[in-house]
Protein backbone atom coordinates (compact mmCIF):
# COMPACT_ATOMS: atom_id res chain seq x y z
CA UNK A 1 0.00 0.00 0.00
CA UNK A 2 1.13 3.47 -0.72
CA UNK A 3 -0.17 7.09 0.15
CA UNK A 4 -1.92 7.82 3.47
CA UNK A 5 -5.24 6.53 3.75
CA UNK A 6 -7.45 9.84 2.84
CA UNK A 7 -10.90 8.06 3.09
CA UNK A 8 -13.89 10.95 2.37
CA UNK A 9 -16.00 11.90 5.03
CA UNK A 10 -19.20 10.77 2.98
CA UNK A 11 -18.82 7.24 3.95
CA UNK A 12 -21.66 5.33 1.04
CA UNK A 13 -24.43 3.66 2.44
CA UNK A 14 -25.49 0.41 2.07
CA UNK A 15 -23.80 -2.49 1.02
CA UNK A 16 -21.54 -4.38 3.79
CA UNK A 17 -21.06 -1.11 5.65
CA UNK A 18 -17.74 -0.18 4.32
CA UNK A 19 -18.02 -0.45 0.61
CA UNK A 20 -21.54 0.12 -0.97
CA UNK A 21 -20.76 -2.04 -4.21
CA UNK A 22 -18.31 -4.66 -5.27
CA UNK A 23 -16.38 -2.02 -6.95
CA UNK A 24 -12.97 -2.78 -6.92
CA UNK A 25 -12.44 1.21 -8.32
CA UNK A 26 -14.03 2.02 -5.01
CA UNK A 27 -11.83 -0.51 -2.96
CA UNK A 28 -8.55 1.48 -4.50
CA UNK A 29 -10.15 4.95 -4.22
CA UNK A 30 -11.62 3.93 -0.32
CA UNK A 31 -7.99 2.96 0.54
CA UNK A 32 -6.46 5.88 -0.15
CA UNK A 33 -4.40 5.50 -3.33
CA UNK A 34 -3.86 7.48 -6.12
CA UNK A 35 -5.98 6.02 -8.74
CA UNK A 36 -5.26 5.31 -12.68
CA UNK A 37 -8.52 4.96 -14.92
CA UNK A 38 -7.96 4.68 -18.70
CA UNK A 39 -10.45 4.62 -21.50
CA UNK A 40 -11.14 2.42 -23.96
CA UNK A 41 -13.10 3.31 -26.90
CA UNK A 42 -15.23 0.09 -28.41
CA UNK A 43 -14.86 -0.56 -32.49
CA UNK A 44 -17.45 0.63 -35.17
CA UNK A 45 -17.74 -3.16 -35.69
CA UNK A 46 -18.82 -6.24 -34.12
CA UNK A 47 -15.30 -7.18 -33.14
CA UNK A 48 -14.41 -7.40 -29.78
CA UNK A 49 -10.77 -8.79 -29.58
CA UNK A 50 -9.40 -5.34 -29.48
CA UNK A 51 -11.58 -4.72 -26.69
CA UNK A 52 -10.01 -8.09 -24.71
CA UNK A 53 -6.37 -7.09 -26.06
CA UNK A 54 -6.59 -3.56 -24.44
CA UNK A 55 -7.91 -4.98 -21.46
CA UNK A 56 -5.55 -7.61 -20.92
CA UNK A 57 -2.78 -5.20 -20.93
CA UNK A 58 -4.58 -2.24 -19.37
CA UNK A 59 -5.66 -4.26 -16.15
CA UNK A 60 -2.51 -4.41 -14.77
CA UNK A 61 -2.03 -0.33 -15.55
CA UNK A 62 -5.22 0.95 -14.54
CA UNK A 63 -7.87 0.35 -11.98
CA UNK A 64 -10.64 1.05 -13.74
CA UNK A 65 -11.46 0.78 -17.61
CA UNK A 66 -13.79 3.13 -18.85
CA UNK A 67 -16.23 1.82 -21.97
CA UNK A 68 -17.02 4.82 -23.90
CA UNK A 69 -21.03 4.84 -24.74
CA UNK A 70 -21.02 6.09 -29.12
CA UNK A 71 -18.83 9.02 -28.18
CA UNK A 72 -19.24 12.18 -30.42
CA UNK A 73 -22.66 9.95 -31.45
CA UNK A 74 -20.51 7.63 -33.43
CA UNK A 75 -22.33 4.36 -33.66
CA UNK A 76 -20.36 1.75 -32.02
CA UNK A 77 -20.39 -1.72 -30.41
CA UNK A 78 -22.22 -0.79 -27.06
CA UNK A 79 -20.92 0.04 -23.70
CA UNK A 80 -22.52 -2.85 -21.96
CA UNK A 81 -21.06 -5.73 -24.23
CA UNK A 82 -17.45 -3.62 -24.21
CA UNK A 83 -17.47 -3.81 -20.43
CA UNK A 84 -18.44 -7.11 -20.35
CA UNK A 85 -15.22 -8.54 -22.28
CA UNK A 86 -13.38 -6.35 -20.50
CA UNK A 87 -14.66 -8.25 -17.16
CA UNK A 88 -13.69 -11.45 -18.97
CA UNK A 89 -10.17 -10.30 -19.81
CA UNK A 90 -9.66 -9.88 -15.84
CA UNK A 91 -10.52 -5.87 -16.17
CA UNK A 92 -12.49 -3.72 -14.31
CA UNK A 93 -14.93 -2.14 -16.41
CA UNK A 94 -16.28 1.29 -15.90
CA UNK A 95 -19.23 1.27 -17.80
CA UNK A 96 -20.04 4.84 -19.52
CA UNK A 97 -23.73 5.69 -20.28
CA UNK A 98 -25.50 8.71 -21.64
CA UNK A 99 -28.91 10.63 -21.39
CA UNK A 100 -28.73 11.26 -25.30
CA UNK A 101 -29.69 7.80 -26.57
CA UNK A 102 -31.85 5.88 -23.86
CA UNK A 103 -35.17 7.17 -21.69
CA UNK A 104 -35.50 6.17 -18.18
CA UNK A 105 -36.98 2.60 -18.80
CA UNK A 106 -33.89 2.08 -21.01
CA UNK A 107 -31.15 3.24 -18.58
CA UNK A 108 -33.07 1.32 -15.84
CA UNK A 109 -33.03 -1.68 -17.65
CA UNK A 110 -29.13 -1.11 -18.72
CA UNK A 111 -28.37 -1.04 -15.22
CA UNK A 112 -29.94 -4.04 -14.38
CA UNK A 113 -28.54 -5.85 -17.75
CA UNK A 114 -24.87 -4.56 -16.75
CA UNK A 115 -25.22 -5.40 -12.90
CA UNK A 116 -26.39 -9.30 -13.74
CA UNK A 117 -23.47 -9.59 -15.88
CA UNK A 118 -20.57 -7.76 -12.76
CA UNK A 119 -20.30 -4.40 -13.82
CA UNK A 120 -20.18 -2.52 -10.98
CA UNK A 121 -19.32 1.31 -11.79
CA UNK A 122 -21.16 3.30 -13.70
CA UNK A 123 -20.21 6.99 -15.71
CA UNK A 124 -23.23 8.75 -15.99
CA UNK A 125 -23.42 11.39 -18.64
CA UNK A 126 -25.73 13.49 -20.82
CA UNK A 127 -23.54 12.94 -24.57
CA UNK A 128 -22.05 14.80 -27.27
CA UNK A 129 -24.97 15.71 -29.42
CA UNK A 130 -25.70 13.29 -32.27
CA UNK A 131 -24.82 16.24 -34.63
CA UNK A 132 -21.70 15.79 -34.06
CA UNK A 133 -21.71 12.25 -35.34
CA UNK A 134 -22.11 9.84 -37.95
CA UNK A 135 -26.60 10.04 -37.58
CA UNK A 136 -26.79 13.66 -37.27
CA UNK A 137 -30.56 12.86 -38.67
CA UNK A 138 -31.08 11.00 -35.52
CA UNK A 139 -33.33 11.91 -32.84
CA UNK A 140 -32.07 12.58 -29.20
CA UNK A 141 -33.77 11.41 -25.78
CA UNK A 142 -32.69 13.61 -22.96
CA UNK A 143 -35.76 12.05 -21.41
CA UNK A 144 -33.34 12.82 -18.07
CA UNK A 145 -30.28 14.76 -17.70
CA UNK A 146 -26.61 13.68 -16.09
CA UNK A 147 -27.78 14.90 -12.69
CA UNK A 148 -30.63 13.03 -12.68
CA UNK A 149 -29.41 9.71 -13.80
CA UNK A 150 -27.27 9.94 -11.26
CA UNK A 151 -29.90 9.91 -8.41
CA UNK A 152 -31.80 7.17 -10.14
CA UNK A 153 -28.51 4.85 -9.96
CA UNK A 154 -28.51 5.52 -6.30
CA UNK A 155 -31.97 5.43 -5.49
CA UNK A 156 -31.52 2.07 -7.45
CA UNK A 157 -28.67 0.83 -5.30
CA UNK A 158 -29.64 2.38 -1.88
CA UNK A 159 -33.55 2.81 -1.28
CA UNK A 160 -34.02 -0.21 -4.15
CA UNK A 161 -36.33 1.65 -5.78
CA UNK A 162 -36.98 2.54 -9.29
CA UNK A 163 -37.27 6.39 -10.31
CA UNK A 164 -41.20 5.63 -10.28
CA UNK A 165 -40.80 4.86 -6.99
CA UNK A 166 -41.54 0.82 -7.12
CA UNK A 167 -39.81 -1.58 -5.27
CA UNK A 168 -36.90 -3.54 -6.46
CA UNK A 169 -37.41 -6.09 -4.67
CA UNK A 170 -34.36 -8.36 -4.66
CA UNK A 171 -30.83 -8.00 -6.33
CA UNK A 172 -30.78 -4.50 -6.69
CA UNK A 173 -28.32 -3.39 -8.79
CA UNK A 174 -25.10 -1.82 -6.89
CA UNK A 175 -23.18 0.44 -9.12
CA UNK A 176 -20.15 2.72 -7.56
CA UNK A 177 -21.71 5.91 -9.30
CA UNK A 178 -19.10 8.73 -11.35
CA UNK A 179 -19.97 11.68 -13.19
CA UNK A 180 -18.09 13.81 -15.69
CA UNK A 181 -16.96 17.65 -15.14
CA UNK A 182 -15.31 19.90 -17.39
CA UNK A 183 -13.47 22.79 -15.44
CA UNK A 184 -13.18 24.20 -18.49
CA UNK A 185 -16.58 24.63 -19.65
CA UNK A 186 -18.39 28.25 -19.17
CA UNK A 187 -19.85 29.58 -16.83
CA UNK A 188 -16.46 28.99 -14.82
CA UNK A 189 -17.94 30.83 -11.64
CA UNK A 190 -20.70 28.04 -12.31
CA UNK A 191 -18.90 25.00 -12.80
CA UNK A 192 -17.96 24.27 -9.08
CA UNK A 193 -21.22 25.00 -8.04
CA UNK A 194 -22.83 22.64 -10.55
CA UNK A 195 -20.16 19.64 -9.39
CA UNK A 196 -21.73 20.05 -6.00
CA UNK A 197 -24.89 19.57 -7.13
CA UNK A 198 -23.43 16.52 -8.94
CA UNK A 199 -22.04 14.99 -5.27
CA UNK A 200 -25.32 16.15 -3.90
CA UNK A 201 -27.03 13.82 -6.52
CA UNK A 202 -24.57 10.82 -5.33
CA UNK A 203 -21.67 11.01 -7.71
CA UNK A 204 -18.85 9.72 -5.60
CA UNK A 205 -16.21 9.78 -8.70
CA UNK A 206 -15.48 12.12 -10.94
CA UNK A 207 -13.72 12.06 -14.45
CA UNK A 208 -12.68 15.22 -15.24
CA UNK A 209 -12.52 16.50 -19.27
CA UNK A 210 -8.86 16.44 -20.33
CA UNK A 211 -6.65 19.33 -18.54
CA UNK A 212 -3.93 21.03 -21.19
CA UNK A 213 -4.49 24.30 -19.40
CA UNK A 214 -3.24 23.72 -15.80
CA UNK A 215 -3.62 27.19 -14.44
CA UNK A 216 -7.43 27.10 -15.15
CA UNK A 217 -7.67 23.71 -13.59
CA UNK A 218 -5.60 24.84 -10.51
CA UNK A 219 -7.81 27.78 -9.77
CA UNK A 220 -11.47 25.32 -10.65
CA UNK A 221 -9.54 23.02 -7.95
CA UNK A 222 -9.44 25.72 -5.55
CA UNK A 223 -12.88 26.40 -5.74
CA UNK A 224 -13.49 23.41 -5.17
CA UNK A 225 -11.37 22.99 -2.20
CA UNK A 226 -12.93 26.26 -1.02
CA UNK A 227 -16.69 24.46 -1.42
CA UNK A 228 -15.33 21.47 0.65
CA UNK A 229 -15.98 19.36 -2.66
CA UNK A 230 -12.87 17.10 -2.34
CA UNK A 231 -13.59 15.78 0.61
CA UNK A 232 -16.73 14.14 -0.49
CA UNK A 233 -15.93 13.33 -4.04
CA UNK A 234 -12.93 11.10 -5.32
CA UNK A 235 -11.64 13.90 -8.34
CA UNK A 236 -9.70 11.95 -10.93
CA UNK A 237 -8.22 14.68 -13.46
CA UNK A 238 -8.66 14.18 -17.36
CA UNK A 239 -4.97 13.22 -19.31
CA UNK A 240 -5.15 12.85 -22.99
CA UNK A 241 -1.88 12.01 -24.64
CA UNK A 242 -1.08 14.06 -28.28
CA UNK A 243 0.28 12.29 -30.57
CA UNK A 244 1.10 15.71 -32.76
CA UNK A 245 0.37 19.42 -32.68
CA UNK A 246 -2.10 19.19 -34.85
CA UNK A 247 -3.74 16.77 -32.95
CA UNK A 248 -3.60 19.50 -30.06
CA UNK A 249 -4.91 22.24 -32.85
CA UNK A 250 -8.16 19.96 -33.07
CA UNK A 251 -8.87 19.31 -29.61
CA UNK A 252 -8.76 23.15 -29.18
CA UNK A 253 -11.51 23.39 -31.60
CA UNK A 254 -13.61 21.00 -29.59
CA UNK A 255 -16.61 22.66 -27.58
CA UNK A 256 -15.66 22.61 -23.88
CA UNK A 257 -11.66 22.23 -24.32
CA UNK A 258 -8.96 24.47 -23.75
CA UNK A 259 -5.22 24.24 -25.56
CA UNK A 260 -3.41 26.77 -24.47
CA UNK A 261 -1.16 27.87 -27.55
CA UNK A 262 2.28 27.44 -26.15
CA UNK A 263 1.60 23.91 -25.81
CA UNK A 264 0.63 23.31 -29.17
CA UNK A 265 3.64 25.70 -30.26
CA UNK A 266 6.25 23.30 -28.27
CA UNK A 267 4.50 20.02 -29.04
CA UNK A 268 5.07 21.33 -32.84
CA UNK A 269 9.13 22.28 -32.19
CA UNK A 270 9.15 18.45 -30.86
CA UNK A 271 11.85 16.32 -32.76
CA UNK A 272 9.68 13.18 -32.05
CA UNK A 273 6.34 14.70 -31.61
CA UNK A 274 4.88 11.20 -29.89
CA UNK A 275 7.62 11.38 -27.44
CA UNK A 276 6.98 14.67 -26.69
CA UNK A 277 3.10 14.16 -25.90
CA UNK A 278 3.99 11.44 -23.45
CA UNK A 279 6.40 13.50 -21.73
CA UNK A 280 4.00 16.32 -21.70
CA UNK A 281 1.37 13.81 -20.37
CA UNK A 282 3.91 12.76 -17.90
CA UNK A 283 4.37 16.19 -16.91
CA UNK A 284 1.23 17.10 -16.46
CA UNK A 285 0.45 13.73 -13.95
CA UNK A 286 3.15 14.63 -12.07
CA UNK A 287 1.90 18.13 -11.42
CA UNK A 288 -1.90 17.04 -11.16
CA UNK A 289 -0.28 14.71 -8.11
CA UNK A 290 0.18 17.82 -6.46
CA UNK A 291 -3.10 19.30 -6.88
CA UNK A 292 -4.63 18.69 -3.00
CA UNK A 293 -8.30 16.73 -3.75
CA UNK A 294 -6.97 15.34 -7.29
CA UNK A 295 -7.49 11.53 -5.79
CA UNK A 296 -6.19 9.71 -9.02
CA UNK A 297 -5.80 10.17 -13.11
CA UNK A 298 -8.15 9.64 -15.83
CA UNK A 299 -6.09 8.70 -18.73
CA UNK A 300 -8.11 8.89 -22.62
CA UNK A 301 -5.67 8.11 -25.21
CA UNK A 302 -7.99 8.44 -27.55
CA UNK A 303 -7.10 5.73 -30.40
CA UNK A 304 -4.13 5.20 -28.89
CA UNK A 305 -4.51 3.19 -26.01
CA UNK A 306 -1.02 1.29 -26.53
CA UNK A 307 0.51 4.03 -24.67
CA UNK A 308 -0.94 3.78 -21.46
CA UNK A 309 1.12 1.47 -19.88
CA UNK A 310 4.19 3.86 -20.66
CA UNK A 311 2.76 6.57 -19.30
CA UNK A 312 1.94 5.01 -16.40
CA UNK A 313 5.49 3.74 -15.41
CA UNK A 314 7.06 6.68 -16.67
CA UNK A 315 4.47 9.01 -14.36
CA UNK A 316 5.83 6.23 -11.53
CA UNK A 317 2.65 5.02 -10.90
CA UNK A 318 3.01 1.16 -11.40
CA UNK A 319 2.51 -1.12 -10.05
CA UNK A 320 -0.83 -0.46 -8.89
CA UNK A 321 -2.53 -1.28 -5.92
CA UNK A 322 -3.94 -5.04 -5.14
CA UNK A 323 -7.09 -4.85 -3.53
CA UNK A 324 -9.11 -7.76 -1.89
CA UNK B 1 -46.77 32.26 -32.79
CA UNK B 2 -45.84 29.59 -34.75
CA UNK B 3 -43.44 30.00 -37.33
CA UNK B 4 -43.10 28.42 -40.63
CA UNK B 5 -41.37 28.69 -43.33
CA UNK B 6 -42.16 28.16 -47.42
CA UNK B 7 -41.83 24.73 -49.10
CA UNK B 8 -39.15 25.35 -51.92
CA UNK B 9 -41.25 25.82 -54.95
CA UNK B 10 -39.61 22.62 -57.34
CA UNK B 11 -40.99 20.95 -54.11
CA UNK B 12 -44.75 22.68 -53.89
CA UNK B 13 -45.02 22.53 -58.00
CA UNK B 14 -44.29 18.82 -57.71
CA UNK B 15 -46.84 18.28 -54.62
CA UNK B 16 -49.76 19.86 -57.12
CA UNK B 17 -48.30 18.20 -60.11
CA UNK B 18 -51.12 15.87 -60.74
CA UNK B 19 -54.09 18.69 -60.09
CA UNK B 20 -55.86 21.13 -63.02
CA UNK B 21 -57.43 23.13 -60.32
CA UNK B 22 -55.34 24.61 -57.19
CA UNK B 23 -56.68 26.49 -54.78
CA UNK B 24 -53.86 27.65 -52.54
CA UNK B 25 -55.31 28.56 -49.42
CA UNK B 26 -53.38 31.68 -46.80
CA UNK B 27 -54.26 32.57 -43.19
CA UNK B 28 -54.01 35.75 -42.15
CA UNK B 29 -53.13 34.92 -37.94
CA UNK B 30 -49.41 33.90 -37.39
CA UNK B 31 -47.89 32.57 -40.71
CA UNK B 32 -49.16 36.39 -42.12
CA UNK B 33 -46.59 37.73 -39.16
CA UNK B 34 -43.66 35.33 -40.30
CA UNK B 35 -44.36 36.60 -44.08
CA UNK B 36 -44.97 32.56 -44.47
CA UNK B 37 -48.51 32.32 -45.62
CA UNK B 38 -50.36 35.26 -46.01
CA UNK B 39 -52.44 37.23 -48.84
CA UNK B 40 -48.97 38.43 -50.05
CA UNK B 41 -47.41 35.16 -50.13
CA UNK B 42 -50.18 33.62 -51.69
CA UNK B 43 -50.52 35.61 -54.46
CA UNK B 44 -46.61 35.63 -55.13
CA UNK B 45 -46.76 31.80 -55.28
CA UNK B 46 -49.93 31.70 -57.39
CA UNK B 47 -48.16 33.76 -59.72
CA UNK B 48 -45.17 32.07 -59.95
CA UNK B 49 -47.23 29.02 -60.08
CA UNK B 50 -48.76 29.74 -63.06
CA UNK B 51 -45.76 31.03 -64.71
CA UNK B 52 -44.32 27.54 -64.01
CA UNK B 53 -47.27 25.69 -65.37
CA UNK B 54 -47.03 28.07 -68.57
CA UNK B 55 -43.63 26.98 -69.44
CA UNK B 56 -44.41 23.37 -68.83
CA UNK B 57 -47.17 23.93 -71.37
CA UNK B 58 -49.59 22.67 -68.40
CA UNK B 59 -53.61 23.68 -68.48
CA UNK B 60 -55.08 24.23 -65.42
CA UNK B 61 -56.10 26.98 -63.18
CA UNK B 62 -54.76 28.67 -60.28
CA UNK B 63 -57.21 30.04 -57.79
CA UNK B 64 -56.28 31.98 -54.08
CA UNK B 65 -58.01 32.76 -50.84
CA UNK B 66 -56.88 33.97 -48.02
CA UNK B 67 -58.83 33.20 -44.46
CA UNK B 68 -58.72 35.27 -40.93
CA UNK B 69 -57.72 31.82 -39.76
CA UNK B 70 -57.29 28.47 -40.70
CA UNK B 71 -57.63 26.98 -37.00
CA UNK B 72 -61.12 27.62 -36.71
CA UNK B 73 -63.97 25.77 -38.49
CA UNK B 74 -66.08 28.42 -39.00
CA UNK B 75 -63.23 30.40 -41.27
CA UNK B 76 -62.56 27.41 -42.75
CA UNK B 77 -66.06 26.77 -43.75
CA UNK B 78 -65.37 30.27 -45.72
CA UNK B 79 -63.59 28.36 -48.35
CA UNK B 80 -66.16 25.82 -48.89
CA UNK B 81 -66.99 27.55 -52.91
CA UNK B 82 -63.67 27.79 -53.93
CA UNK B 83 -62.58 23.98 -52.58
CA UNK B 84 -65.83 22.59 -54.22
CA UNK B 85 -64.08 23.70 -57.93
CA UNK B 86 -60.70 22.31 -56.56
CA UNK B 87 -58.93 19.11 -57.46
CA UNK B 88 -55.98 19.78 -54.87
CA UNK B 89 -56.45 22.05 -51.55
CA UNK B 90 -52.59 23.56 -50.99
CA UNK B 91 -52.84 25.44 -47.56
CA UNK B 92 -50.02 27.84 -46.59
CA UNK B 93 -50.87 27.53 -43.03
CA UNK B 94 -49.29 25.76 -40.47
CA UNK B 95 -49.52 21.95 -39.67
CA UNK B 96 -52.81 22.79 -37.83
CA UNK B 97 -54.30 24.72 -40.78
CA UNK B 98 -53.71 22.26 -43.18
CA UNK B 99 -55.35 19.46 -40.79
CA UNK B 100 -58.65 21.76 -40.51
CA UNK B 101 -58.85 22.31 -44.11
CA UNK B 102 -58.26 18.49 -44.49
CA UNK B 103 -60.66 17.89 -41.76
CA UNK B 104 -63.33 19.81 -42.92
CA UNK B 105 -63.35 18.89 -46.92
CA UNK B 106 -62.65 14.90 -46.47
CA UNK B 107 -63.19 13.97 -50.27
CA UNK B 108 -60.76 16.84 -51.44
CA UNK B 109 -56.76 16.23 -51.39
CA UNK B 110 -55.15 18.65 -49.49
CA UNK B 111 -50.97 19.51 -49.40
CA UNK B 112 -49.01 22.19 -47.38
CA UNK B 113 -47.37 24.36 -48.70
CA UNK B 114 -45.20 25.19 -45.86
CA UNK B 115 -42.86 24.00 -43.04
CA UNK B 116 -44.03 24.57 -39.58
CA UNK B 117 -41.08 25.35 -37.51
CA UNK B 118 -41.87 26.06 -34.24
CA UNK B 119 -43.49 28.04 -31.07
CA UNK B 120 -41.31 31.67 -31.41
CA UNK B 121 -41.21 35.31 -31.92
CA UNK B 122 -39.82 37.92 -33.96
CA UNK B 123 -36.37 38.82 -32.40
CA UNK B 124 -35.95 41.19 -35.38
CA UNK B 125 -37.44 42.34 -38.85
CA UNK B 126 -37.00 39.33 -40.50
CA UNK B 127 -35.75 36.83 -38.02
CA UNK B 128 -38.19 34.63 -35.80
CA UNK B 129 -36.80 32.31 -32.93
CA UNK B 130 -37.96 29.83 -31.05
CA UNK B 131 -39.13 30.16 -27.39
CA UNK B 132 -41.89 27.16 -26.84
CA UNK B 133 -41.59 23.79 -27.15
CA UNK B 134 -45.07 23.08 -25.77
CA UNK B 135 -44.00 21.29 -23.10
CA UNK B 136 -47.26 21.49 -20.88
CA UNK B 137 -45.48 21.87 -17.89
CA UNK B 138 -44.08 25.63 -17.47
CA UNK B 139 -41.24 25.81 -15.93
CA UNK B 140 -40.19 29.54 -16.77
CA UNK B 141 -40.27 30.53 -13.13
CA UNK B 142 -37.37 28.85 -12.29
CA UNK B 143 -35.14 29.40 -15.01
CA UNK B 144 -35.56 33.16 -14.51
CA UNK B 145 -37.90 33.20 -17.87
CA UNK B 146 -35.56 31.49 -20.65
CA UNK B 147 -36.31 28.00 -21.63
CA UNK B 148 -33.88 25.24 -21.14
CA UNK B 149 -36.41 22.43 -22.52
CA UNK B 150 -36.68 23.99 -25.96
CA UNK B 151 -33.39 26.35 -25.70
CA UNK B 152 -31.10 23.62 -24.55
CA UNK B 153 -30.05 21.75 -27.18
CA UNK B 154 -29.95 19.13 -24.69
CA UNK B 155 -33.68 20.05 -22.80
CA UNK B 156 -31.06 19.30 -19.61
CA UNK B 157 -32.89 20.44 -16.77
CA UNK B 158 -30.09 20.66 -14.26
CA UNK B 159 -27.44 22.33 -16.97
CA UNK B 160 -25.20 23.68 -18.02
CA UNK B 161 -23.30 20.74 -19.87
CA UNK B 162 -19.91 20.69 -20.25
CA UNK B 163 -20.13 21.88 -24.14
CA UNK B 164 -21.09 25.22 -23.34
CA UNK B 165 -18.13 27.58 -24.05
CA UNK B 166 -17.95 31.58 -24.70
CA UNK B 167 -21.41 31.67 -24.16
CA UNK B 168 -22.28 29.17 -26.90
CA UNK B 169 -23.88 25.90 -27.08
CA UNK B 170 -21.53 22.95 -28.45
CA UNK B 171 -23.91 22.36 -31.29
CA UNK B 172 -22.94 25.71 -33.42
CA UNK B 173 -21.20 29.25 -32.27
CA UNK B 174 -24.27 31.03 -33.21
CA UNK B 175 -26.65 29.43 -30.83
CA UNK B 176 -26.67 30.83 -27.57
CA UNK B 177 -26.43 28.56 -24.67
CA UNK B 178 -29.48 28.57 -22.82
CA UNK B 179 -27.81 27.93 -19.33
CA UNK B 180 -25.06 30.54 -19.76
CA UNK B 181 -28.41 33.35 -20.87
CA UNK B 182 -30.22 31.30 -17.30
CA UNK B 183 -27.54 31.88 -15.14
CA UNK B 184 -26.40 35.08 -16.30
CA UNK B 185 -30.10 36.13 -15.84
CA UNK B 186 -30.55 34.72 -12.57
CA UNK B 187 -27.12 36.68 -11.43
CA UNK B 188 -28.35 39.97 -12.59
CA UNK B 189 -31.60 39.42 -10.36
CA UNK B 190 -29.78 37.70 -7.62
CA UNK B 191 -31.44 34.54 -7.62
CA UNK B 192 -28.56 32.65 -8.03
CA UNK B 193 -29.84 30.36 -5.44
CA UNK B 194 -32.66 28.81 -7.92
CA UNK B 195 -29.82 26.99 -9.37
CA UNK B 196 -28.73 25.07 -6.48
CA UNK B 197 -32.06 22.94 -6.35
CA UNK B 198 -31.63 19.40 -8.62
CA UNK B 199 -34.58 19.41 -10.68
CA UNK B 200 -36.41 15.68 -10.86
CA UNK B 201 -36.61 14.04 -13.98
CA UNK B 202 -39.65 15.90 -15.64
CA UNK B 203 -43.27 14.49 -15.91
CA UNK B 204 -43.54 13.91 -19.87
CA UNK B 205 -46.99 13.08 -20.04
CA UNK B 206 -48.10 16.93 -20.41
CA UNK B 207 -45.91 16.66 -23.63
CA UNK B 208 -46.60 15.20 -26.66
CA UNK B 209 -45.27 12.28 -24.91
CA UNK B 210 -48.21 11.04 -23.50
CA UNK B 211 -49.83 10.99 -26.76
CA UNK B 212 -51.96 13.90 -28.62
CA UNK B 213 -53.56 16.80 -26.30
CA UNK B 214 -56.76 18.12 -26.26
CA UNK B 215 -57.45 21.31 -24.13
CA UNK B 216 -61.26 21.27 -22.90
CA UNK B 217 -62.55 25.14 -21.33
CA UNK B 218 -66.14 24.01 -19.76
CA UNK B 219 -67.19 27.52 -19.46
CA UNK B 220 -66.44 28.31 -23.04
CA UNK B 221 -68.66 25.64 -24.38
CA UNK B 222 -72.33 25.90 -25.84
CA UNK B 223 -73.35 22.93 -25.68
Amino acid sequence: MTGERTELTTATAGGDGVYATPSRLERVLKAGHFAVTCEIGPPQSAKAEGIRKHAEVLKDYSDGQNLTDNQTAIVRLCSLAAAVHVKAAGGEPIMQMTARDRNRIAIQSDILGAASLGISNLLCLGGDHQTFGNHPGARNVHDIDSIQMIQIVRQMRDEKKFQCGAEIKSDEPRMFVGAAENPFGDPFEFRVRRLAKKVAAGAEFIQTQCIFDLERFERFMRMVRDEGLDEKVYILAGITPAKSAKALQYMQTVPGMRVPDELIKRMAGAEDQKAEGVRIAVEMIQALKEIKGVRGVHIMAIAWESIVPEIVEKAGLYPRPKVA
Amino acid sequence: MIVAEPKPIAEVAELIKTGRHVLIVGCGECVTVCQAGGEKEVEVLASALRILWKKEGKDGTIDTQTIVRQCEPEYVAELAKKVKDADIVLSLGCGVGVQFIAEAYPDKWVVPGLNTKFGGGTVKAGVWEERCGFCGDCILHLTGGICPVIRCSKSILNGPCGGSQDGHCEVAKDIPCAWQLIYDRLKGLGRLELLDEIRPPKDWRTSRDGGPRKFVKEEAMIE
